[in-house]
């Protein structure tokens, strides 16, 4: 049988193992250090067809990722569809009419929110609106407006 | 005919009474975490035999099962020309599934069987009657300490064994592979939730190392005392654990991640 005090110290280093291996997870396996969620700020915007955007998808501006798709929900007297996305709070410096499109990160991958700043001197607030929007692009309606084009191109010959 | 009838009763009857009898060693275990309390010494020993003792064939295998998914995930991904995606693939599969499964198989195959065949013994060379006549409740003095100890070992075991898959499927997929390095952690980060998939497996390690430690403490204290028994109630402890291990899994992953 081992020494009391052996014991104590290999549990000791095993329960402080246990702790790196979750701070590891934490740090460089998941987004924990990449965004704290709680902070930052609410902003809203209204979409006629989200396509495949989720909640916790990204909101970029020029690229970079500002927050995070929080809510989507459906708005039964517009028929629209209502995103809620939470902004870091340290960048608080967005003009209220700033363009949001739906853009899909390159060919098959998932969708995010771009925005492309407006040159308003008021700044979005917790609880704004993005008023201006663009619908997520639907691969069968894209294709369907071109055999249309291409129909109607040969009905004019 | 009718015998057979009454054969099969009996068995659901003995199994129905086992179940019973089960759950109310469950209760009086967790109940004598108020005399396991004034004495941490018990379980810091206990936490020793059956985490510490585990933890080589779990950061083993960690490391080897990391290496392996990175393999068999790179020979998929290039096909699509994915390979960045090596590093989410390897994570999120050992995060949420083989870190806290494999690590209960293990757990129930290493730390299981030997709780089992220790508390058999002790049943069998008469220790536990000997100390219920010292007026010490065998259960509290020698069931609740190891239990709580399973508990608090399984999760650790199974951080562990994720964090250091994670490494070997690195070392495998951006050391042997050529997956670009930046794209494998960055991707890794992007995907992987802290909340819904660190937490949920980490919940799920949880469970599995209650019903680990539960079903072996169980099966050691209603052996039966003899060496024969032992060595029955051992291989029950096993399989009895692979199998709620399993069906278990499918009903967590159903509850956390399936709509």
């Amino acid at each position: 049988m081992m020494k009391i005090r052996q014991v104590e110290i290999a549990v000791g280093a095993f329960m402080a193992a246990g702790l790196i291996a979750l701070f590891f997870l934490a740090m460089q396996v998941s987004n924990l250090s990449a965004f704290t969620t709680g902070e930052g700020y609410k902003v809203s915007a209204r979409f006629d067809n989200i396509g495949g955007l989720k909640v916790r998808s990204p909101v970029a501006m020029a690229g970079v990722r500002l927050g995070r798709v929080v809510e989507i929900r459906y708005d039964q007297s517009s028929y629209e569809a209502l995103v809620t996305m939470r902004i870091e709070s340290q960048y608080d410096q967005i003009p209220d009419d700033t363009f949001a499109k739906i853009y899909t990160s390159g060919l098959l991958g998932e969708q995010y929110i771009g925005l492309d700043p407006g040159g308003s001197e008021e700044m979005l607030a917790d609880g704004g609106e993005i008023t201006m929007t663009q619908s997520a692009l639907v691969l069968e309606e894209i294709v369907g407006q071109f055999l249309f084009s291409k129909a109607e191109e040969k009905g004019l010959e | 005919m009718l015998d057979a009838l009454a054969r099969f009763g009996r068995h659901g009857m003995a199994a129905l009474e086992r179940f019973g009898r089960a759950h109310l060693l469950f209760l009086q275990i967790v109940a004598g975490i108020t005399s396991l309390l004034p004495r941490p010494g018990l379980l810091v020993t206990q936490t020793y035999s059956v985490g510490v003792r585990t933890l080589v064939i779990v950061t083993v295998s960690g490391l080897f099962v990391g290496m392996v998914l990175a393999l068999q995930g790179y020979y998929v991904l290039s096909q699509f020309a994915a390979e960045d995606s090596l590093g989410v693939m390897v994570a999120a599969s050992l995060v949420r599934e083989l870190g806290p499964v494999v690590t209960a198989l293990l757990f129930a195959g290493r730390a299981g069987s030997a709780l089992t065949a220790e508390i058999g013994l002790m049943k069998a060379t008469e220790q536990l009657s000997g100390l219920e006549m010292m007026a010490v409740d065998p259960v509290r003095r020698i069931l609740t300490p190891r239990f709580f100890a399973g508990l608090i070992s399984m999760p650790v075991l199974a951080a562990l064994f994720s964090a250091i898959g994670a490494l070997g499927g690195y070392f495998v997929g951006v050391g042997l592979l050529g997956v670009d390095d930046g794209a494998f952690w960055s991707q890794m980060q992007a995907k992987i939730d802290w909340n819904e998939d660190v937490i949920n497996g980490v919940i799920k390690s949880l469970v599995f190392g209650l019903v680990c430690t539960w079903i072996a403490l169980f099966q050691g204290y209603d052996s039966v005392p003899t060496s024969e028994g032992v060595s029955r109630a051992t291989t029950r402890t096993v399989v009895h654990s692979a199998l709620a291990v399993l069906v278990l899994d499918f009903v967590l992953t159903a509850m956390m991640f399936g709509e």
